[in-house]
């Protein structure tokens, strides 16, 4: 998008000012944006292998029918809490981290405009997630409700530690809308001169879209785990009939935060992908102007859809309609973006870089996620589908071929560009391949065991379920293990085994962060850049 | 910290709070659409005025009752009719039997449901004592008449209507139905 | 299509290879048919939004892998500069639009014809509560539980498994054929979903309030569904069975279903002038134990320490005897505890409760009779 007329930063690799204290301390104060970045990053990476060691817990007890493992009790809170550490804990965070790392970078900024925010929302959220981990060992066990916590089970009917799960949220809850308003102010105020609007790289707009979703709908999510607080421990009832409360309120207010949350874990990554095509096919991106279009309608319109996670409440007919089109509607600005992105690589000159490979699998996986999400949104079938292991497909296309692979691309992206080696593109390549095998035998046989009748959330299951859900406890053990080949491969890169880089490691890349030396000083753009 | 930032991150602070409180006023506001669409076929706790210009039509709907208690023990619940057939507009009462089966004091909420939810539109009561809590005596039985009439509006395609009533044991007169909609109840 | 064949195969592959330990039983690739006109319009929906998906697909990633496999940089292939064009970016926002209108017609047929629950010919209550499913014939005086029949021990693998392992109740509903059948939901406790795939009826329950469900099924038989919103400890063990049989047997069963409720009063009756002997109370009163207290005070009786309290030494188990009928009966206000007074008989209350106070070293030695539960019944009136 950007090129520099003059750029006093190539050379400038010695600090202008002062260089990273040393030690423990240098991470506890930091407030240096690429400090925070690593930091988030490794804590998402961290969580990753956390919620993921529970998710093989859940497909160990899967592997065969019966129960063998886990009694049902301690299933319920490793579904629970896999849930709500991948989606707080593992997505949310890395992509909070990409954020921190690259958008001062890539608007030609000094830092992000609220360094000490940023400290304080990075270092609030180990001890949210420690909580949370921590009510597994305690008395009644930890949330065992489901990510989704629906009343009255998550209030009448939890065990007392419900309280750390509020508290938890809430920290939760202040460490990404920190996140995300740090995001907005730094865009808004801290652009170099002449980046204009339309001139910003997707990656920085789709954030700035996402961190205004987060600020709408995460206070909301703290207004209904607090509803959840005072309804369990404090005698209202919002949720509770007998009171005069309504437990399908409780759905409605969850999902009117739930599904713009979706699209705060998706959004980001359209904006990963949408600088690694263009990169790798040597060609500038297809129809910027649409993609900046299309993202906001997808944000606007997710805010007319929740109510399509709870077509089998018993809606009346105006309202199963209405939001049966509106969700239909969202695929319309969602299909232009995968049609530019393969527009973008028409007539390109392409290359198969790793960073690449992960980008062309999410664009295919992505596409097949959002086609059964199209399938989702049709009403009549949706009853059918509803909370079977077709939705389970669904959302893990959505958000682990699509966030997390988007996420892993982003780190093959910019790996060389943080830590000025280039990673060992053979482990990184086993990397891929492994991950594209097995997260398909994962999640692919699952659409069959949905429309065969198999709900979602149960410890145990029907004879006729057994083999396929064998051969997907076989694909995630898989996935799981070939991570560990990521982690290799991250810690030889941050103790920079490899090649050095230039400052532009990839020949096609466009853009400030490739302006500036591999591996980015400490402190860039302390005089902003020019930009033509 | 720049002033530019400062200025923007008041505007986003109050942004976010605005936002949490909007949480909380989902609350009245799902319940005055629900009122306004009937989505959750919840009734209108509220008498309507039994002197009403009502037209009565021959035309004619049916209506079926369904009782229960909640999942404890302490009430019996029952309806004296299982269903019956009205003329819409006419002023029908339909009669209930709560026997408290305990040696004390109880307080009973009855929580009323319709299905079809839009039904809950049309079938306006004039007395009911799902209205407000009621209090029973030790062992004691009491038997509550419930007047109503179904407006004439209500849609041709609707034929039969099932008024549900959950009966649940109130902790006291407060802690029960908001303040507001016991005032609604009570005038 | 292609990929469901492609699937297909793998699919039978796989059933080929694997050798599990249990009764292998085919798994169908596609959603169900089903037995009533709704499920085939929904299946009928499904197929024809599933078709345009692939073909989109397939045109789509045709697209994406002629440009990945012809404009290779290792082929030579030189970068085009296009960047925009307004007629394409218009176009593939109006096609996608017109197909979508296209899918909502058909779409929107089906889900005025499934909301429609008017001049049905049997009403059926369903209340769900945790783990099981009550079911009460609005218009006859019948209503009964519905519990998973499968044993504990084919649960954790000490008996082999049944064909309809997890799938099987003790007490089926039954309903006529070809009748229109109306189901009120609703719960006495979270929030269940009631799930028949074959009728494609799926309706949460909801406490306090009720949602409307029908069906018209074509064909007798028995089908088999689950509770599908997720309701606790042993959501994964509360199936749902519906006997469709043809409307005269089921006028029939009906007739029985009257008697045998008329002969279980009076066989009541008989037991009230019996006293039963320590063991046919501790056998009876473990039968029942396992099927209705087990799921949370735990087959030991341990409980589940800080969610279900465990009756070992508990004050309840080993305390005043009308004190642990009463909780029996009428349940704990403010815990998961329900009142089992209107599900088992006074028979099954008495056993149990024998079984509680003389199981897992609780040896009080205290013997319940009928007629002590049904006193105790009598005095709190």
């Amino acid at each position: 998008m950007t090129t520099l007329t003059e750029n006093p930063n190539v050379a400038a690799t010695a600090d202008t000012h002062h260089g990273p204290a040393k030690g423990l301390k240098r991470w506890l104060y930091t407030t240096n944006h690429k400090d925070i970045g690593s930091l988030y990053l490794w804590f998402a990476f961290i969580m990753f292998l956390i919620g993921g060691a529970m998710a093989m817990v859940i497909r160990a007890e899967l592997f065969q029918p019966g129960l063998q493992i886990v009694d049902p009790h301690f299933f319920n809170q490793m579904t629970t809490v896999h849930g709500l550490i991948m989606v707080f804990g593992a997505v949310m965070p890395a992509f909070t981290g990409l954020a921190n790392w690259m958008i001062p970078m890539m608007i030609g900024a000094p830092d992000m405009a609220l360094p000490r925010m940023n400290n304080f929302s990075f270092w609030i959220l180990p001890f949210a997630f420690l909580i949370l981990i921590m009510t597994l060992f305690m008395e009644g066990g930890g949330p065992a409700f489901g990510w989704t916590f629906y009343a009255p089970l998550s209030t009448t009917y939890s065990s007392d530690t419900t309280a750390l799960f509020v508290f938890s949220v809430h920290i939760m809850g202040i460490s990404s809308i920190m996140g995300a308003i740090n995001v907005i102010v730094t865009i808004w105020n801290m652009r170099a001169p002449g980046m204009t609007w339309m001139k910003m790289p997707l990656f920085v707009w789709t954030w700035f879209i996402t961190a205004f979703l987060l600020i709408a709908v995460m206070p909301v999510l703290a207004g209904a785990v607090t509803m959840v607080l005072t309804d369990k421990f404090f005698g209202t009832s919002f949720f509770d009939a007998a009171g005069g409360g309504d437990p399908v309120m409780f759905q409605h207010i969850f999902w009117f935060f739930g599904h713009p949350e979706v699209y705060i874990m998706i959004l980001p990554a359209f904006g990963v992908i949408s600088a690694i095509v263009p990169t790798f096919a040597r060609k500038p991106l297809f129809g910027y102007a649409s993609m900046v279009y299309a993202t906001a309608s997808i944000a606007l319109l997710s805010f007319v859809v929740w109510a399509h996670h709870m077509f089998t409440t018993g809606m009346p007919l105006f309202g199963e309609l209405f939001f049966m089109y509106c969700t239909m509607l969202i695929s319309v600005p969602t299909g232009v973006k995968v049609f530019n992105w393969v527009a973008t690589l028409w007539r390109g000159s392409i290359s198969f870089e790793v960073p690449m490979l992960f980008a062309l699998a999410f664009i295919v996986l992505f596409t097949i996620g959002g086609f059964s999400g199209l399938m989702l949104a049709i009403t009549p079938v949706d009853f059918q589908y509803h909370d079977t292991y077709f939705v389970v497909a669904h959302f893990h296309y959505v958000l682990v071929t699509g966030a997390v692979f988007s996420i892993i691309a982003a780190a093959y992206y910019w790996l060389p560009k943080w830590t000025g080696v280039m990673y060992d593109v053979t482990l990184a390549k086993a990397h891929f391949w492994c991950s594209l095998i097995s997260v398909n035998l994962l999640f692919f046989p699952m659409h069959f065991v949905g429309l065969a009748g198999m709900p979602r959330r149960i410890p145990d299951y029907s004879l006729q379920f057994a083999d396929f859900n064998q051969w997907i406890s076989i694909g995630g053990f898989a996935f799981g293990l070939s991570q560990l080949i990521f982690l290799a491969l991250l810690i030889k890169a941050c103790r920079k085994q490899g090649k050095p880089v230039d400052a532009k490691v990839w020949d096609g890349a466009e853009g400030l962060e490739w302006e500036v030396a591999s591996p980015a000083p400490y402190h860039t753009f302390s005089t902003p850049p020019k930009i033509k | 910290m720049t002033r530019a930032n400062l200025v923007l991150l008041r505007k986003l602070v109050l942004v976010v709070f605005g936002m949490f409180l909007f949480g909380f006023a989902l609350v009245p506001l799902y319940d005055t659409f629900c009122e306004i669409t009937g989505i959750n076929g919840r009734i209108i706790v509220k008498a309507e005025d039994s002197d009403a210009d009502k037209v009565v039509s021959d035309r004619r709907v049916k209506i079926q009752f369904l009782v229960k208690t909640d999942a404890k023990n302490e009430f019996d619940f029952k309806s004296n009719q299982k269903f019956i057939e009205v003329k819409i507009g006419e002023l029908s009462e339909v009669s209930f039997e709560v026997k408290n089966k305990t040696s004390s004091l109880q307080l009973a909420q009855a929580v009323p449901s319709v299905s079809p939810g839009t039904a809950s539109l049309y079938l306006n009561k004039t007395e009911c004592f799902c209205f407000s809590q009621q209090i029973l005596q030790a062992n004691e039985t009491v038997v509550y008449p419930m007047r109503f009439f179904i407006d004439e509006d209500l849609p041709e395609d609707i034929s039969l209507l099932t008024l549900s009533y959950t009966l649940y044991q109130a902790q006291s007169v407060q802690a029960s139905y908001s303040k507001s909609e016991l005032d609604k109840g009570a005038s | 299509m292609k990929l469901i064949k492609l699937f297909a195969c793998v699919a039978i592959a796989i059933s080929f290879v694997s050798n599990a330990a249990d009764k292998a039983v085919e798994m169908p690739l596609n959603m169900t048919k089903g037995v009533t006109q709704i499920s085939a319009e929904v299946y009928q929906l499904h197929m024809t939004i599933l078709i345009i998906c692939a073909v989109i697909g397939v045109l789509v990633f045709g697209v994406m892998f002629w440009a990945l496999i012809h404009h290779r940089k290792s082929k030579g292939a030189k970068a085009a500069n296009f960047h925009e064009s307004v007629k394409v970016e218009i176009a593939w926002t109006i096609v996608p639009f017109l197909i979508l209108i296209g899918m909502a017609i058909p779409a929107t047929r089906t889900l005025i014809a499934m909301e429609d629950p008017s001049d049905a010919d049997l009403t059926i209550v369903v209340t769900g509560s945790q783990w099981k499913w009550h079911y009460q014939y609005f218009e006859h005086d019948i209503d009964f539980y519905s519990v998973l029949a499968t044993p504990r021990e084919q649960i954790n693998g000490r008996w082999d498994k049944g064909e309809n392992y997890l799938l099987e109740v003790d007490k089926p509903l039954v309903i006529p054929t070809d009748k229109k059948v109306r189901f009120l939901m609703t719960s006495d406790d979270v929030i269940h979903s009631w799930w028949v795939p074959d009728f494609a009826v799926k309706k949460d329950a909801n406490p306090g309030f009720i949602n409307e469900a029908w069906t018209k099924v074509d064909k007798a038989g028995i089908y088999r569904g689950q509770c599908a919103e997720l309701c606790g400890k042993d959501h994964g063990f509360m199936p749902v069975v519906v006997i469709a049989k043809e409307p005269e047997e089921f006028d029939t069963w009906l007739a029985d279903k009257v008697e045998e409720k008329r002969k279980a009063q009076e066989e009541e009756q008989r037991l009230l002038a019996m006293n039963m002997t320590m063991e046919e109370l501790m056998s009876e009163g473990e039968r029942v134990y396992l099927a209705s207290c087990a799921s949370c005070h735990q087959p030991n009786g341990m409980g589940l320490p800080g969610v279900f309290p465990g009756l070992v030494g508990s004050p309840i188990a080993l305390g005043d005897v009308d004190a642990h009928i009463n909780i029996v009966i009428n349940g704990q206000t403010g815990t998961a505890m329900p009142a089992f007074g209107k599900q088992l008989s006074k028979k099954e209350v008495a056993a149990v409760v024998t079984y509680e106070r003389n199981a897992w070293g609780n040896n009080t030695g205290d013997l319940v009779q009928v007629k002590d539960v049904h006193e105790f019944v009598k005095r709190s009136l």
